[in-house]
């Protein structure tokens, strides 16, 4: 029999950006917990994303996923100097804001307000978009993930020199770089293979 | 279709071992491998991402010709000439799939990202714009699979916020499995990634 697409349970469809905790539901089938072999618990790096809908369905590709998980992890997780890890997660909800994916949006947001203690900065960039004023620094990390973000991408020596002037250094440019990068990625996966759900009539 | 005589890993010449690096021009001792360098798994990972899509040891239900195949039109869709070129010379002697993945890529060409939002206050921010799907001419030269997915890469491309659950029923009529979309999707959501990696670093190389 042919492979289908899954029917969905009745869930609420977030309609604005926001920082709250969503779920994702997946229009084609993940792999069943049971099914996952050594090779599979490989891809999915962390034993726990054996829990996720999105990470199951990925892990149908055990091999393309482990190499995505472990470029990720060092893209956002490497402490070794660089951009911080909160504009690490600023480019990319910038990126998921600027894309659309409101999933992606949530939990970078979630994160680049943890980690920078600017909850109300992150929340104008969700509520206004990219164009939202949110000092020069943030700004001009936003307007360099936008650029590359667009395709063709935009991105310039004018942004390298606006991120300079910001105060980021060579690795930290690099940073933004990868993670805007890395997010045109996530974002074209948890956009096209799914869809979000909202929990408790939050966003919704 | 026509299959292409692939061009493996070790008939390479004069490549870098790593793809990134070679398309940047990335010399080894240079400021940029340094700082490369610094993100060592990224680097690695990004590399291993490429065989794991490219070169898989079992191509499964994804044959090497409509890997290289895809590469070529998304890496055009987004004016990437060189990495274009690069994918192109691993679809080796595949001519009359090349010039249809041209005319493919001529049709569909635009710029993103655009689409349209669930219904509600993010309604003021839709883009409309156009849906591709390949003409009668060149769906034919493609055939029935890559016709398919080329409709499919021009929406996860240029407008992924448009995706719904039905943009992916012309893949499985066209014969790709579920786990063959996963792949696919991988496939064209790499590219992106690898495509901006590898133009971001470049500014930063002249500007150095």
């Amino acid at each position: 029999m042919p492979d289908t697409i899954l029917d969905l349970p009745p869930h609420d469809v977030p309609v604005v950006f926001t920082r709250d905790q969503l779920d994702w539901l997946p229009w084609l089938e993940p792999m069943a917990e049971q099914d996952l072999t050594d090779r599979h618990m490989a891809g999915l790096v962390d034993a726990a994303r054996a829990k996720s809908a999105y990470f199951r369905l990925l892990a149908r590709d055990p091999d393309a996923l482990q190499a995505r998980t472990r470029a990720d992890k060092d893209i956002f997780y490497n402490p070794d100097a660089g951009l911080p890890r909160a504009e690490r997660e600023l480019a990319a909800a910038a990126t998921s804001r600027f894309n659309g994916c409101i999933y992606c949006a949530s939990v970078h947001a979630r994160l680049a307000a943890t980690y920078s203690g600017q909850a109300d900065a992150v929340q104008r960039l969700l509520d206004e978009g990219v164009g939202a004023d949110l000092g020069e620094r943030w700004n001009a990390i936003v307007a360099a993930s936008v650029a590359l973000t667009q395709t063709p991408p935009a991105f310039g020596a004018a942004h390298v020199d606006r991120l300079r002037r910001a105060g980021l250094d060579d690795l930290a440019i690099a940073d933004v770089i990868q993670a805007a990068a890395f997010f045109n990625w996530a974002n074209r996966l948890m956009l096209s293979l799914g869809e979000p759900a909202a929990i408790d009539g939050k966003a919704a | 279709m026509e299959k292409g005589t692939l061009v493996t890993g070790t008939d390479r010449t004069g490549d870098a071992a790593d793809v990134i690096d070679h398309l940047v021009g990335i010399a080894p001792g240079s400021a940029l491998d340094a700082i490369r360098a610094r993100r060592p798994e990224a680097r690695s990972q990004s590399e291993a991402s490429y065989r794991a899509l490219f070169e898989p040891a079992d191509p499964a239900g994804i044959t090497p010709t409509e890997r290289f195949a895809v590469a070529v039109f998304v890496a055009g869709l987004h004016g990437a000439a060189e990495v274009a070129a690069f994918y192109r010379s691993r679809l080796g002697d595949g001519g009359a799939l090349i010039e249809a993945i041209d005319a493919a890529t001529t049709e569909a060409a635009g710029t993103g990202p655009y689409g349209r939002y669930p219904a509600g206050p993010l309604s003021r921010e839709d883009q409309p714009g156009p849906v591709y799907r390949p003409g009668g001419d060149v769906a034919q030269r493609l055939g029935p699979r890559l016709a398919a997915a080329f409709a499919h890469l021009h929406l996860l491309v240029l407008h992924p916020r448009d995706a719904d659950p039905a943009s992916l029923q012309p893949l499985l009529d066209a014969g790709w499995s579920t786990t063959d979309i996963v792949t696919l999707s991988q496939i064209a959501a790499f590219l992106p990634f690898q495509i901006r990696v590898v133009a971001g670093l470049r500014v930063l190389a002249g500007q150095l």
